[in-house]
């Protein structure tokens, strides 16, 4: 089943970085998986944990937040808030039974579009090799 | 006010795994001032719980809400509409709040989602410190505002133990010691030779020894008519 198996990922974005950095990697038409979903965010310090969680509830099989490279966070340090505040919810994940590498933080810039669509694809094959959610089992 | 932390998850989930409607409660108050159980932290705990249960194959509903404070009758009072149609109680407030709901709701089943630390404050934020043990009998006009009982690893009330140096404690290079803050403090104030003074064994009957503690007041003092 896992060889077939397409997995449903999240990506919050920061408008300012990553979010621009998905464009980019369309208008440059560079192939990224259709698996990840966009969430655009004002900044990653909007990431609250409820977020990461509600994403694995409402059944994606993994989920990434995606901020400013460290120091460039246009509201100073939300991209280093989001970074903590993913590390809790890994914790979480590993105590649910999900496990915390379902979900992972990452930082880049608006210029890196090609960053992105490798990015995408990383976090697609990962959870590819980990298989479905325990909650869509 | 009371520091708390939340529990294992799976500690929580082991003590509601039987019931298959829970209501879940946070208080308004002290643990949501130390982020560990108030209405933010209810609907985590409620998420996580929901989630670890439904890897168990078990679709419990978890109704979540919160009060201004748990410790407290009129608010506790609130809730029994809610109670009523519910199996089970999860209350994520500090042990008082546990045990008044417990005593408010009989027939309910009430579990804690936390674990309650101490008596504290947050020293910077994201990190509480114990300052006070609630030994009924303060102290502090002789240790200059320090407590030796809640801030000396050994509660030493004449000064500290050999152990200390460099301003830390022998029981944890983490951890100042409380009587080099109290000779630091004492210092400042000019107030030094006051630990000539010796203290005798303190009275410690005002402690928590005798079980459960109560204060009474009279001027205040209603009595509850329902
Ligand atoms: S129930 Fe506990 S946490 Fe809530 S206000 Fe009372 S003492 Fe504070
Ligand atoms: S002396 Fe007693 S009441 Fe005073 S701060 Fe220490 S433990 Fe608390
Ligand atoms: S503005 Fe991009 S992470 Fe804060």
């Amino acid at each position: 089943m896992t060889e077939h198996f397409e997995p449903e990922i999240v990506a919050f974005c920061c408008h300012y970085c990553a979010y621009g950095a998905a464009d980019l990697a369309g208008s440059m038409r560079l192939n990224y998986p259709a698996n990840v979903k966009i969430v655009k965010l004002p900044c990653t310090g909007k990431v609250d944990i409820i977020y990461l969680l509600k994403a694995f509830e409402d059944g994606a099989d993994g989920a990434y937040v995606a901020g400013c490279l460290e120091g460039n966070c246009h509201f100073i340090d939300g991209n280093i808030k989001a970074k903590r505040r993913v590390a809790r919810a890994k914790k979480l994940l590993d105590e649910i039974g999900i496990g915390g590498e379902r979900l992972e933080m990452f930082n880049m810039s608006a210029s890196m579009g090609p960053r992105f669509a490798e990015v995408a694809r990383e976090m697609t094959e990962r959870v590819r090799g980990l298989g479905p959610s325990p909650l869509r089992k | 006010m009371i520091i708390a932390e939340q529990k294992p998850i799976q500690e929580i989930k082991a003590m509601i795994a039987g019931y298959q409607k829970v209501l879940i409660v946070g208080c308004d108050t002290c643990v949501t001032i130390c982020m560990a159980g108030g209405r933010k932290e209810v609907g985590i705990i409620a998420s996580c719980l929901r989630m670890a249960l439904q890897i168990d194959r078990k679709k419990p509903q978890l109704i979540e809400d919160c009060i201004q404070r748990q410790c407290e009758w009129e608010f506790v009072d609130t809730l029994k509409d809610k109670v009523d149609g519910v199996d089970a109680i999860l209350s994520s407030a500090c042990g008082v709040g546990v045990q008044a709901l417990a005593e408010r709701f009989p027939n309910k089943p009430v579990y804690p989602a936390l674990n309650t630390t101490f008596m504290g404050m947050p020293n910077e934020h994201g990190l509480w410190v114990e300052n006070c043990r609630g030994c009924g009998n303060c102290g502090l006009g002789r240790f200059g505002g320090i407590c030796p009982i809640a801030r000396c690893s050994k509660g030493l009330l004449n000064g500290p133990c050999g152990g200390s140096q460099n301003g830390k404690c022998e029981v944890s290079k983490e951890m100042d010691c409380g009587w080099q803050l109290i000779y630091g403090r004492l210092k400042t104030l000019n107030q030094l030779d006051q630990l000539e003074d010796i203290l005798l064994p303190k009275d410690w009957s005002t402690d928590r020894d005798k079980g459960q503690r109560k204060m009474f007041r009279g001027d205040v003092y209603y009595e509850q008519t329902v």
